[in-house]
């Protein structure tokens, strides 16, 4: 590939942020070379593609760098226009609603599963799990609304909400196996549910979700960590 | 086109400010509705924008749309070809400044308010936030004349919104959150934006602002500490 073509892509195994922008890369047909770091030693290449940030993901393209997961996957979606299916639609309105969707399962969604991990109090996660319950009830809505009774928030291909909220489908799946709470349930948001499951064996995704067992291993270990750091502080 | 475009907002706020500004520079005719959201949620409010209950929204051909970046792309998309570009055309300037203005919603625009309307050591907790988050603002500047280029972009709009309101409400407080010793490179983007471009004309006039803001002190910083905390 020349120089001004190629994609590279620094991230972690783990991060639904991460996860974000492979789905995309995978449904435009991209090829890439993923570059995986190691965040509690940071890489040169990281601190200086991502010094604002220093997070993953980091899509490099051409030399030049592009960081925020959906900042990257709208990237993705204009450079690579002719490719695959839109992953925003071409009309402004429905454009203007799939970038609010997208946008409220980042800022709500996220933060409630990061408090769910990382909090050990039960009043924080007991916060955390009802305003995690609204938001899934909101988004059966949305769904039920953007799908037109097809497969997903997109129709019938992925679009930037099915990415978005893809990406936390292990991550709840996970945090299910721990707390025994079912988050996607079949009873409560079952076109969600059924969603789901058919998001996590779509093509441009099942082979990059990380795996829900491999995250709770992966959760254990962030506790284990935060547990120690809040000692190590407070001594 | 132009028919049929309605604003939810309030003249007291930024955010809603940045919309207008966009619909002006694209010279969109649209009809501005003021609501008083301080005290209380209007029922047009609840209606239109039922999941944040925020202003401000924009009502075109009867479809709402919430959350002014995303308007503001809105606007740009819908009324392509009218006024100024707000967003670059080339992908990677389309990302960055999508970067950019989604790094000042997230860093720099609450902490550069809540500095002027808490005490103590949390002020000097959020003054410091507010200035390393400025500083870091100002790189996106990296030797422009303006964040959008040669040109006003996105970027531009709500970094002035933000930033004519906040030395407005510093003069009220007796605070100094913006000034040319602590922020040379935002200060000079500043003048030259006030001096070279239309943006000023578009904001409330600063002595109705700035009598609000001393009339309204005690209240407004009651509630932003009910709203966003004091830990």
């Amino acid at each position: 590939m020349a120089i001004e073509n190629e994609v590279k892509l620094i991230g972690i195994w783990s991060s639904g942020f991460v996860t974000r922008v492979m789905i995309a890369l995978n449904l435009k047909g991209v090829e890439y070379e993923f570059l995986p770091e190691d965040l509690s030693s940071k890489s040169e290449l990281l601190l200086k593609s991502n010094p604002v940030y220093k997070q993953v993901p980091v899509l490099i393209h051409g030399g030049k760098s592009v960081c925020e997961s959906l900042v990257i996957v709208q990237y993705i979606d204009q450079v690579w226009a002719s490719s695959g299916p839109c992953i925003l639609p071409a009309d402004p309105y429905d454009r203007a609603s799939v970038r609010f969707w997208a946008a409220y399962v980042h800022d709500k969604l996220t933060s409630q599963i990061r408090v769910l991990i990382l909090k050990e109090d039960e009043k924080s996660k007991a916060e955390a799990e009802e305003q995690l319950f609204t938001a899934l009830l909101l988004l059966e809505e949305a769904f039920v609304k953007c799908s037109k009774g097809k497969s997903f928030f997109g129709g019938d291909s992925i679009d930037l909400v099915d990415i978005t909220l893809g990406s936390c489908i292990n991550w709840l799946k996970a945090m299910e196996i721990i707390t025994g709470t079912k988050f996607l349930d079949k009873t409560k948001t079952p076109r969600l549910a059924e969603w789901a499951e058919r998001f996590c064996s779509a093509e441009a995704a099942k082979e990059v979700l990380p795996e829900a067992e491999k995250l709770v291993e992966y959760i254990k270990f962030l506790r284990a960590g935060n547990r120690a750091a809040a000692v190590s502080s407070s001594k | 086109m132009d028919e049929e475009v309605k604003l939810l907002g309030s003249w007291l706020s930024p955010m809603s400010r940045r919309v207008e500004v966009g619909l002006k520079l694209k010279g969109v005719s649209f009809e501005f509705s003021d609501l008083d959201v301080f005290f209380s949620k209007p029922p047009e409010l609840l209606q239109y924008n039922p999941v944040h209950k925020k202003i401000p929204v924009l009502i075109h051909h009867g479809k709402p749309i919430a959350e002014s970046l995303i308007i503001l792309e809105y606007i740009d998309e819908t009324w392509a070809d009218s006024g100024i570009r707000l967003l670059p055309k080339d992908p990677y300037e389309r990302a960055m400044a999508r970067f950019w203005a989604k790094f000042f919603d997230d860093k720099c625009s609450l902490p550069l308010w809540m500095s002027c309307w808490t005490e103590g050591d949390k002020q000097q907790q959020i003054l410091a936030e507010s200035k390393l988050n400025l500083t870091t603002m100002e790189g996106a500047l990296k030797g422009k004349k303006f964040f959008g280029g040669d040109e006003i972009g996105i970027v531009d709009i709500i970094v002035f919104c933000s930033v004519y309101w906040a030395e407005i409400a510093q003069e009220v407080v007796g605070v100094n959150v913006i000034n040319e010793e602590k922020h040379p490179v935002l200060c000079k983007w500043m003048k030259e934006t006030v001096d070279s471009n239309v943006l000023k004309d578009y904001m409330p006039p600063r002595e109705k602002l700035f009598c609000h803001f001393q009339t309204y002190k005690d209240a407004i910083a009651a509630l932003m500490t009910a709203r966003f905390g004091s830990n």
